[in-house]
């Protein structure tokens, strides 16, 4: 489907004289407290991820029957759960598990977007007809039925669910490649280049790929965020990571049968999620608004 | 005047149809790409002879040549025909029909619900007024699209439900029952779309024609409501597709999560249980309904800004 | 009755993250009841600033003081937002510059300028359409009925502005304040909204004239304050301040207004003289044989429509060559035909005697360094990523040696008169005449025989144009550089050129010696052109320096 934001309805008339002094309000992004807390649960996570036994030396599979279903308190930060896990120590080490995921499903959209938006941006008008029609019709499909249509045919399990996950977004990313690559090739800078006499090829490698390849890498947090979404949404339909893999969302899916009795297996997990999503894209934002007064 | 406003509405129509056919052969060949005979999902776990393998080959004319295969496909699908279910034996349509009300019903509240949120908060926290009302919502806004719709769920019900019985826990009896989920499912669209409104109207009093409108003596109310809130309403209306996949693809969940019947069940029994035709109609059926929402959107389009008519 | 408007040690201030600004710093003045008010100004003079306070519309963020704010006698500066509605409109009319955004785009003519009509109850519901149909009518907007049901783009840019004006005189306010209400429309339709504001006038509103062009004012105001950042330099009746400005600054703003007895001198104010002009190096002579380019039957059709229709003509070595029209004459289209980035459809460009715009790219390639192309927005030719370095040093001649690029960098941006200092600076940190001048450096930078200037000046102030079109002057006589010269403004054209062909719906309606077609034109087209421009002849020129 054509998407008709922004299109540009009119060149702006020669002459025009914008007063400096006219007060429009700019909206300016300074790190603040936010960002940096932001920043620092990333870093955790990280660290989470490659070497969790730092933050919880425990054993996230370790089930103790004398303990189940402790609340948070002294000596179980978070509680544990109905088999006595200590649910920290499972949200800790599962971090892996879900970035992981997350991560490698991006990595497939982003690479496969970026030279797919490439391809169509820079091919002939027919090929990127054709390409571009194809994109529409897979963002035709909502993402989480297009990934379940995947793993119907693949069967669950982690590498599915980053499969899954990874085509669902392609056809965004490829779209939003494609378009900067339009802009990019149809902008005065590139068509003044042409004047310096310079080869096709130069011009692409010089001043297109630069310039679309340049905000990449902020479209792939703020996608990284959606990815884990989405990756939480599949664990906990079942499709992901199987018990007893102290995934976020396989963990949520385990709790939500002591909802009523122990709201902390469940609810500990979806806040991991959820504040990894909202760091992501206080980031990601504050990145990109930097991107784009750079570019300005 | 008619003729490029037809043009402009003809062009939009047919592109909804090319991606519309696109999506159906992608599913085509999704199927195909499926590991395993087809006879062997057929067959499943029922008997397993020569003659029973030749019977279905013959029954589901599976020895035809693929591009045959193909235009039957295409052309029963045309005609609302979306095949059989393996594992049912019944007409896909009739498995899917007796499903569709409970679904449409909650996406048709979920979503009206969300809008009219988003328009709420945008129209009260737009513009430069109460800055910490602004940071509020925007903060708000973060975190409903940040969190995982099974989570806004859990959460409600542990509160509601659990802790207070205000709302049954699950089923799907009256509209009481409806609440929760339509919540559920509204609360990241009214935050994605808000925070769409609000830059949307911030952007539009920023323009000439709003200091104008305000050179007039028009109220400020006004401005917000006849000027700016128009000029919103644009980016958020090419948002409808997307709105319309993440309800379809919100309620699988939540009605997990709410222990709902619907075709979310029905799809998720159906990948489980690989009985491809039932997964192929969702997904098909879904991208129609999703090809729809967006070409209507797209009309929509034209019909609050004239300066795209012209072809 | 006093004045309509008296202003007193105006002060106005922003917030802005960075601290204060001043915009508007203690300026008094007042408009007399029917009289015209213009206020001139450059870019940060606070002019605009200064319209906008008067209804009260500073902006977001703005602190106004003042010892006097009075319209129509009453004291405005403690006004609450609903008594300010009731000024704004019913007493004063606001027009802003361009039409196509100053009115609601989603919303039909009618509407907008009814929307006055409703909210101060002017009229009835029921007679609001005709009234809607009167004003229209009023600004002469032909046939008003159909064009109320009408949108703001379906509308050209002089009905536009005509409609905008209708709505700001709905409410029959006793003031007018027009900011830049004629700057983004062609010399002819210009012409026409002047007259109309000077009809309001004349039915007894006071005119409040806001701009950057002093011509423009000369035709309408009864007097005129020159401001300059956030204060009034000088202010005096329309003739005396044109005849004998007495501010350098207003000299200064006067002498750079180019025109035809502007050739051959400098327009801006070196660090000798200040406020009249030096005289310019001589140029090599032009030989009219020895052809650098030559186009001829050029034609480029978009669709069914032809925007460029069978123009011809050449430019010999070391002559500039002017190319006038308005809008949607073509003459963009032409650039950048010459300059090989548009295929024309029929017709042919021969350049340096080689076939141009026939040859293939391969074969062009090669030779584009011999031909250079500086457009209107410098900053959208370079690429985001680049410092002035590197945007220049893109254009250097491939063989220069890796040690040496950077000294001959540097030694372009002397030539264009910018410090070494700039060297690592991003264009965008740059004023609109510092970039223009990185954009000629870097088009000098492969010494070519023909630069394409494609209205290089008409997005910069005044004073910033006459030093870039001095700085074009220099270069030209320097390296003996041939100029095809394109621009809407004639004065500029005059200026600087050789020869000028004049465009009007994409074919060349008269070419020849600028002298002759400026002073004798033959073609109606030409003459309208010159009759609508609005000069300074008429309240009479500064003084010439005489060598």
């Amino acid at each position: 489907m054509t998407v008709t934001l922004g299109t540009p309805l009119t060149d702006a008339p020669a002459g025009i004289l914008v007063d400096p002094t006219e007060p429009a309000v700019r909206r300016r992004a300074r790190p603040g407290p936010g960002l940096l807390a932001a920043g620092a649960y990333l870093v955790l996570l990280v660290v989470a991820m490659a070497w969790p036994a730092a933050l919880a030396p425990g054993d996230p599979l370790a089930a103790d029957p004398l303990a189940v279903l402790r609340p948070p308190g002294a000596g179980h930060w978070f509680g544990t759960d109905h088999l006595g896990r200590d649910v920290l120590t499972r949200v800790v080490h599962g971090a892996g598990h879900s970035l992981t995921i997350g991560v490698a499903a991006t990595a497939i959209a982003v690479t496969g977007g970026v030279l797919l938006g490439l391809l169509a941006g820079l091919t002939h008008r027919v090929a990127d007809e054709a390409l571009s029609r194809t994109f529409d019709a897979l963002s035709a499909f909502p993402m989480l039925l297009l990934a379940l249509l995947f793993i119907a045919i693949a069967g669950p399990g982690t590498a599915s669910l980053i499969v899954a996950i990874g085509i669902a977004t392609l056809p965004h990313h490829a779209r939003v490649v494609r378009g900067q690559t339009l802009v990019v090739r149809r902008s005065g800078f590139v068509e003044q280049a042409v004047t310096f006499g310079q080869s096709r090829p130069r011009l692409v490698l010089r001043h297109v790929l630069p310039n679309v390849v340049g905000p990449v890498p902020v479209l792939a947090v703020i996608g990284l965020g959606e990815a884990i979404l989405a990756a939480a949404g599949l664990s906990f339909l079942g499709m992901g990571p199987q018990p007893p893999s102290p995934e976020w969302g396989a963990m949520l899916s385990e709790g939500r049968n002591y909802l009523q009795v122990a709201w902390w297996i469940s609810i500990v997990p979806g806040l991991a999620v959820t504040a990894t999503v909202v760091s992501l894209t206080v980031v990601g934002r504050h990145w990109q608004a930097r991107f784009d007064g750079r570019r300005r | 005047m008619s003729s490029p406003p037809v043009r402009a509405v003809a062009r939009r129509l047919g592109t909804g149809l090319v991606v519309l056919w696109v999506a159906a052969t992608a599913a085509y060949l999704a199927l195909l790409a499926a590991p395993g005979d087809t006879v062997d999902n057929i067959v499943g776990d029922g008997a397993d002879t020569p003659q029973i393998r030749a019977e279905i080959i013959a029954d589901w004319g599976l020895d035809r040549p693929a591009v045959v295969q193909y235009l039957d496909y295409l052309g029963r699908l045309g005609g609302g025909d979306l095949g059989r279910s393996y594992l049912l034996q019944r007409p896909v349509t009739e498995v899917i029909g007796e499903q569709l009300a409970p679904t449409l019903t909650l996406a048709v509240a979920a979503a009206g619900l969300g809008v009219l949120l988003a328009l709420l908060i945008a129209v009260a926290t737009a513009g430069y007024r109460r800055p910490w009302l602004r940071r509020l919502s925007s903060g708000t806004e973060l975190l409903l699209v940040s969190t995982p719709s099974f989570l806004i769920g859990l959460l409600l019900l542990s509160v509601l439900s659990f802790r207070f019985g205000f709302f049954p826990v699950s089923g799907d009896q009256g509209v009481v029952a409806l609440v929760l989920p339509a919540v559920t499912l509204a609360l990241p669209i009214a935050g994605l779309l808000a925070q769409v409104l609000r830059d949307g109207i911030d952007k539009a009093l920023d323009e000439p024609f709003v200091l104008t409108a305000r050179s007039r003596g028009v109220r400020e109310r006004s401005v917000l409501v006849r000027h700016a809130l128009r000029h919103a309403v644009l980016p958020a209306v090419s948002l409808a597709g997307w709105v319309f996949g993440i309800v379809i693809g919100g309620t699988v969940i939540v009605e997990q999560v709410f222990g709902r019947p619907g075709l979310g069940q029905v799809t998720l029994s159906a990948v489980t249980t690989r009985d491809m035709p039932v997964v192929l109609a969702v997904v098909t059926l879904s991208a129609a309904g999703y090809v729809v929402v967006n070409t209507t959107a797209d009309l929509a389009y034209l019909l609050v800004d004239p300066r795209l008519r012209r072809s | 009755m006093g004045p309509l408007v008296t202003v007193e040690d105006l002060h106005v201030d922003f917030d802005t993250p960075t601290g204060q600004v001043a915009a508007v710093r203690g300026i008094s003045f007042t408009v007399e009841r029917g009289e015209c008010v213009a206020v001139v100004g450059e870019s940060g003079s606070g002019k605009s600033v200064t319209a906008r306070t008067l209804v009260g519309l500073a902006g977001p963020g703005a602190r106004v003081r003042a010892a006097r704010l009075e319209l129509a006698g009453e004291d405005v500066r403690t006004h609450r937002p609903r008594d300010w509605r009731r000024v704004r409109g019913r007493l004063a009319g606001l027009v802003l510059q361009d039409a196509l955004v100053s009115l609601d785009p989603l919303r039909t003519v009618g509407a907008e300028v009814g929307e006055v009509l409703a909210t101060h109850g002017i009229v009835g519901r029921r007679e609001r359409a005709g009234r809607v149909a009167h004003l229209l009518d009023l600004v002469h907007l032909p046939e008003p009925q159909r064009r109320a049901r009408q949108y703001p783009h379906q509308l050209s840019g002089g009905l536009r502005q005509r409609a905008l004006i209708a709505s700001a005189i709905a409410g029959e306010p006793a003031l007018l304040i027009a900011d830049e209400p004629t700057t983004a429309l062609d010399v002819t339709v210009q012409a026409q909204i002047l007259r109309l504001l000077a009809e309001r006038r004349a039915a007894g509103v006071s005119l409040l004239l806001i701009s950057h062009d002093l011509a423009v004012v000369a035709q309408v105001a009864d007097r005129v304050l020159v401001m300059r950042d956030g204060r009034i330099v000088e202010d005096g009746p329309t003739g005396r301040l044109l005849r004998a400005p007495e501010h350098p600054y207003t000299r200064q703003l006067l002498a750079a207004v180019p025109s035809a007895s502007s050739r051959g001198r400098r327009l801006a104010a070196t660090a000798t003289v200040v406020g009249a002009r030096a005289t310019l190096p001589a140029r090599g002579e032009v030989r009219p044989d020895d052809l650098v380019l030559d186009a001829r039957g050029l034609t480029r059709r978009y669709g069914e429509h032809t925007v460029v229709r069978d123009v011809s003509f050449s430019v010999a070595r070391g002559e500039t060559l002017g190319l006038v029209g308005e809008s949607g004459s073509g003459k963009s289209t032409v650039a950048r035909i010459v300059a090989g980035l548009l295929d024309p459809d029929a017709g042919t460009v021969t350049f340096e005697a080689m076939p141009w715009s026939a040859a293939r790219e391969r074969t062009r390639r090669p030779m584009r360094r011999r031909l250079q192309l500086i457009s209107q927005d410098p900053l959208s030719s370079f690429d985001p990523r680049y410092t002035v370095g590197q945007v220049i040093g893109e254009n250097l001649d491939p063989d220069v040696d890796r040690r040496d690029r950077r000294d001959h960098v540097v030694d372009l941006l002397r030539r264009v008169g910018l410090g070494p200092d700039l060297l690592d600076r991003h264009p965008r940190r740059l004023s609109g005449g510092q970039r223009q001048r990185v954009a000629i450096a870097r088009a000098i930078a492969p010494r070519p025989s023909l630069i394409i200037c494609d209205e290089p000046v008409s997005a910069l102030d005044v004073s910033v144009q006459a030093q870039v079109l001095d700085l074009l002057a220099e270069l030209r006589a320097a390296d003996g550089t041939a100029l095809l010269f394109i621009s809407h403004d004639l004065g500029v054209v005059h200026h600087l050129s050789d020869r000028v062909l004049v465009m009007h719906d994409g074919t060349v309606v008269e070419q020849g010696p600028v002298g002759d077609v400026f002073t004798y034109p033959r073609h109606d087209y030409t003459r309208s052109l010159l009759d609508a421009l609005p000069t300074l002849v008429a309240a009479g020129r500064p003084q010439e320096e005489r060598p």
